[in-house]
């Protein structure tokens, strides 16, 4: 085997608590500065380890899907790799040029045209000016945005932009690409030139780093699979056993109790302590039977008291597969104003439930009056079985897709 | 693809670094075409939607000369060299505004430049040079109405005017220096965002820009100071400088010249030593 394009030992990043979120400012400074003696018994600020002592190695040509849930370090690692921020511990190695794609149009300038777009973005990306004119035909060729070269991009749709943004990207061709996420954008058919071209660039003997929550790509892209749990490697195989030990890695997680679930964000003043599935009547059940009225409640346990408070309540479901299917919340539900307590439970009823049968893994989110409270990754499972969703009296065929759609069918003669 | 991979690739090591790194000048140039667009997009963008456009750079200077003119000029009698005092005070202004603005821009240049940082790699320092930089065409746009200006009131310059890039060349090393502090300190301690414009306005006054320096140099030698003391503010070697070199204003200002050089020289080092040293931190605080 030959050596090893990327080879990364021992890698570590830490980061304080708050660094993440806010800025001093020069009074601040100055004021811990002299108070700093003359405090006792407040803790130091508390660290995370985004990255714990992680080493792997990959072969050039080699396609490589990083996964794991939110705040496992899949990101910082990209970061790290493509040197915006810099490791607290260890080392990398990376032989050749390396282009990230950490998001698609950065750098991109509204006021400018897409002609103008193509040389800033493209230099920003590390790209010799002769390079760029050289692959100019090409990149708009691919965008399709020949009659709107000199259009200022603010003018562009979105789908022309992102087209546009990931082209310029797409033509990097660095010996070594790290991707994130970029398909989590667009529409489908945009998806799959990103896939397409992003296949291209493995099939050239690239080596290419992707991170994704959509499984379906990785399985479909990469060959070798990582799997981050809490900053560390979980699973370094191949790409199939990687994404069997993260689902199954999801659900483990999401078949403990919420109570006991210790790595949540937020102040913590409020805690989820358990989610109840139940019937319209009140009634706890298992599983939720689609076309049924459901009802969910997130028990709490509350230091305060808030009468009257903005509490914005949300849950997302994912499939098993990582795809974000929906986001339901208080916010958006126009249901906003609601009264804490020291214990209750907010409640989110779900009328003729649409989800198609299968294991469904969510997310819990708790902001109240602008400030999160708690939030916790894959924090419950939702059982579901087909029911009769389209009241017809037979139980759907599961065939395609996660949701149901209540919707009808009707037929008509053209008049001409 | 004609494209090959290159057999013996360039090898990129990345560790945690030493608190005091080196400005990495030889990555800046590596990048040299970054800087240059960076710049253009500056230059492009700058006056797009405005009615006036680039005449604002002629018109910033231009206001300022005529209100101190008046106010400075006629009604405090402020000398000026034996020159007619809206060409001094112009000409002190255009080397001025080149300052002023650049303080500004390249202040706020890190930090409005976040989503950059937390997205790609490439030396930081490109960010501040290029803020700079683009300041350079404000100032190549004002420039001939000083020509115009020296033709009306028919001053002529001596054989001084060879100099006068070399001042330009201080400018541009000092407002560098200046400019890597603040946007450095900008992304901490966003108090820097208030202080510019204040800094601003109270340098003007301690620069020899409405008044001459020939006015304040008596005064410190009463106090037992020599006169370069003044170019310890080295916008003041420059605009000093600058009108020396265009008017024609008495002898070489030598040692005030050459206080301001070192100044700004020595500002120009520890800002980018300290731009440097907390550039890493950029993108987890911007």
């Amino acid at each position: 085997m030959s050596t090893p394009t990327i080879r990364v030992s021992g890698l570590s990043k830490r980061f304080r608590i708050g660094e993440l979120v806010r800025y001093k400012s020069l009074r601040e400074s100055i004021q811990n500065a002299v108070k700093a003696p003359f405090r006792r018994g407040r803790r130091p600020k508390e660290t995370i380890w985004a990255l714990r002592d992680v080493s792997f190695e990959v072969a050039p040509g080699e396609v490589v899907g990083v996964i794991g849930r939110n705040g496992a370090g899949k990101s910082t690692l990209l970061k790290v790799l493509s040197r915006i921020t810099e490791p607290t511990e260890g080392r990398v190695e990376l032989r050749g040029r390396v282009g990230s794609l950490l998001e698609v149009g950065t750098g991109f300038h509204l006021e400018l045209t897409g002609r103008e777009n193509i040389y800033l973005n493209g230099a920003i990306l590390g790209m010799k000016r002769a390079e760029i004119d050289r692959k100019f035909d090409e990149i708009v060729a691919f965008a399709e945005i020949e009659r709107f070269l000199d259009t200022p991009v603010k003018h562009y749709s979105t789908g022309m932009y992102l087209r546009l943004a990931f082209a310029v990207a797409a033509h990097l061709e660095p010996e070594i690409l790290l991707v994130d996420e970029v398909l989590a954008v667009g529409d489908s058919e945009f998806q799959k030139k990103c896939l397409g071209k992003m296949g291209d660039v493995a099939r050239a003997g690239r080596t290419v780093l992707f991170v994704s929550h959509n499984l379906a790509a990785v399985q479909q892209l990469c060959r070798t699979g990582i799997v981050l749990e809490q900053g560390r490697v979980a699973c370094a195989a191949d790409v199939a056993l990687a994404v069997r030990h993260y689902t199954q890695q999801v659900r483990r997680i999401a078949a403990t109790s919420v109570a006991e679930r210790t790595d949540r964000a937020g102040s913590q003043w409020l805690r989820v302590t358990q989610v109840a599935l139940c019937h319209a009547d009140g009634r706890e059940i298992r599983q939720a039977l689609s076309g049924e009225d459901v009802v969910l409640r997130f028990y709490y346990a509350s230091e305060r008291d808030v009468p009257d408070a903005s509490v914005n309540f949300a849950f997302n479901v994912r499939n098993l597969h990582g795809l974000l299917l929906t986001n339901l919340n208080s916010r958006d539900s126009g249901n906003l104003r609601m009264t804490v307590h020291r214990r209750g439970y907010f409640q989110c009823t779900w009328p003729r439930f649409n989800l198609r049968s299968g294991t469904y893994a969510c997310a819990i989110y708790c902001e109240v009056n602008g400030e999160v409270v708690d939030w916790v990754q894959s924090a419950f499972e939702l059982q579901v079985e087909d029911g009769d969703f389209f009241g017809t009296g037979r139980l759907i065929h599961r065939e395609q897709g996660d949701m149901l759609i209540p919707h009808t069918w009707s037929s008509h003669g053209d008049p001409a | 693809m004609a494209e090959s991979l290159p057999s013996v690739a360039e090898i990129t090591v990345i560790e945690p670094q030493g608190r005091l790194a080196g400005p990495r000048l030889r990555e800046v140039w590596a990048y040299r075409e970054l800087l240059y667009f960076l710049v253009w997009r500056d230059v492009k963008v700058r006056y797009k939607q405005t009615v006036l456009g680039a005449a604002w750079a002629i018109l910033q200077p231009l206001a300022t000369a005529a209100v101190f003119t008046i106010f400075f000029g006629r009604l405090a009698g402020i000398p000026s060299d034996g020159l007619p005092y809206p060409l001094f005070a112009y000409a002190g202004l255009l080397v001025w505004t080149f300052f002023a603005q650049g303080l500004a821009q390249s202040s706020a240049s890190v930090v409005g430049s976040a989503n950059l940082i937390t997205k790609v790699y490439f030396p930081r320092l490109v960010i501040p040079f290029s803020a700079v930089l683009s300041g350079l065409l404000d100032l190549a746009i004002a420039t001939p109405l000083l020509v115009v200006m020296m033709a009306y009131y028919r001053v002529w310059p001596g054989a001084a005017i060879v100099a006068a890039p070399f001042v330009l060349a201080l400018a541009l090393l000092a407002v560098t220096g200046v400019g890597l502090w603040l946007s450095a300190l900008n992304v901490e301690y966003r108090d820097v965002r208030f202080v510019v414009p204040f800094l601003v306005q109270l340098w003007l006054f301690v620069t020899p820009v409405i008044y001459p320096a020939s006015v304040v140099t008596p005064r410190l030698e009463r106090l037992g100071l020599p006169g370069w003391v003044l170019g310890l503010n080295p916008m003041a070697g420059v605009v000093e400088g600058f009108r020396w070199a265009t008017l024609g204003t008495g002898a070489a200002p030598v040692s005030l010249l050459s206080a301001s050089a070192v100044v700004a020289l020595v500002l120009c080092v520890t800002g980018a030593l300290y731009f440097r040293s907390v550039e890493r931190s950029f993108a987890d605080v911007v």
